[in-house]
């Protein structure tokens, strides 16, 4: 089956992409919810924001995070005085731009479960004697739990992924930022090595499918939530 | 206790205004389609906010325009049984009468009272979605009984059911007008239901 190493980047990525939607699922909650919900001048401007990195060709986005993680940059100054740390070359950085470009997909998964919870519902919750906070998590949240749920495996795929802004922003440094994308792209530059690169794609495959079967079960056992109106 | 209402609201190019005096039992807004019933009974929810006037029920001012009063939805403790059953369709039914009563208040009637009075017993395990229309609407008068509310409101209770089911539904608003004595504001566009059950008629 796979070698020590190759076992090395299946754990890498699968730990990357976790992290990443982990970090990545509550922005995306709040970035949808604001989206569907509320209005406010300068709102098609946070909407294009938002899917930028949908559109924008994933070396850009790759580089503007260099921009701002680097020593002199913005985040990484702020990082580097208060924490001493940095991301560059790290596994960590390598779930920044993960997560930064599973961001927009999530976002919308979730928007749209979040647009389709009928308002008319929560408004009951509330003539029942809830507050809005219980509302939310009583109605609101759980209607809207599929497409939270569709959206963080729609973003672990993506993130399984992430190749080109991965590779700009943190390089390729074996066992500290090198996913299943990036080793199987070394490998392809390596003659002789179509056995790694064949195991590798079949592996990425397989977590993939996983992903999406596993969704789709989690998404039946809760989607007994149809409307009765 | 009784209603004392007198609302305005602008919609487009009309206006919806109504007047209910005070008023003991069941006031019944009758109307034909479109004549803004239903936003009357949002307007005392709280769900929909009046451009002047005041909203007093038993005594207690709700919302008052001059005044600056305007209490929030949950505060308002209105027991509204909508148009449509609008049962939380995550939760089943027995959680669903459950919503609107927290600790140890749940209103004029005991739960056990409210789920024999309105025969759903043998509904609790079930989801809202496998419910006939009767079935709902029994269920989410329930849920409303049991938010103890200072006051219930009908927004077309009858409407949609076959004549059995009609029949059984009025005698339970008139069990609630006689014997629970809560005020009742209800809305219909059937003469006929509104000379029965109504203690007086305020039309629109």
């Amino acid at each position: 089956m796979l070698t020590p190493e190759e076992w090395g980047v299946v754990a890498l990525s699968l730990k990357v992409g976790g992290v990443a939607v982990a970090a990545a699922l509550p922005v995306a909650f709040a970035l949808a919810w604001v989206l569907a919900r509320v209005r406010f001048p300068g709102k098609l401007l946070l909407d294009g924001l938002v899917h930028l990195p949908l559109v924008v060709p994933p070396v850009v986005t790759g580089w503007l995070l260099l921009l701002a993680f680097a020593p002199e940059g913005p985040v990484g100054g702020w990082l580097e005085r208060w924490f001493g740390a940095s991301v560059l070359f790290r596994w960590s950085g390598a779930a920044i731009a993960a997560g930064v470009m599973a961001l927009p997909l999530m976002v919308r998964a979730i928007r749209l479960s979040i647009e389709a919870v009928d308002r008319r519902l929560e408004d009951a919750a509330a003539t029942l004697g809830a507050t809005p906070r219980r509302v939310f998590l009583t109605v609101t949240l759980p209607l809207s739990l599929p497409g939270v749920i569709a959206g963080a495996v729609l973003g672990f795929a993506r993130a399984l992924g992430e190749f080109g802004a991965t590779i700009t922003f943190v390089s390729n440094v074996p066992g500290e930022t090198e996913t299943l994308p990036l080793a199987i792209y070394a490998a392809l530059q390596i003659p002789g090595a179509e056995g790694q690169v064949l195991r590798l794609a079949l592996v990425s495959v397989l977590l993939s499918l996983a992903a999406l079967v596993a969704s789709e079960l989690i998404a039946r056992r809760t989607g007994r939530g149809t409307h009765v109106l | 206790m009784s209603f004392d209402i007198a609302v305005t609201r602008r919609v487009g190019d009309g206006e919806i205004a109504c007047r209910i005096a005070p008023a003991d039992g069941l006031t019944v807004l009758f109307g034909p389609s479109g004549a803004g019933k239903t936003s009357v009974l949002n307007m005392v929810a709280g769900l929909l906010r009046p451009d002047a006037g005041h909203v007093r029920v038993g005594g207690e001012t709700l919302f008052d325009a001059a005044a600056g009063v305007d209490l929030a939805v949950p505060a308002r403790r209105a027991g509204y049984v909508f148009q449509e059953p609008r049962l939380f369709p995550h939760l089943r039914v027995s959680a669903n009468l459950a919503y609107g009563a927290r600790g140890e208040r749940t209103g004029p009637l005991a739960p056990e009272e409210v789920v024999e009075f309105l025969g759903i017993g043998h509904l609790l395990d079930r989801w809202p979605r496998t419910l006939s229309g009767g079935e709902a609407r029994r269920v989410a008068i329930g849920r409303a009984l049991l938010s103890d509310p200072a006051f219930l409101l009908l927004d077309e209770p009858l409407s949609f059911l076959d004549r059995a089911r009609r029949e059984e539904i009025m005698a339970v608003i008139e069990r609630l007008r006689d014997t629970v004595r809560l005020p009742i504001l209800m809305v219909t566009h059937d003469r006929g239901e509104a000379e029965r059950l109504a203690s007086h008629i305020v039309e629109m």
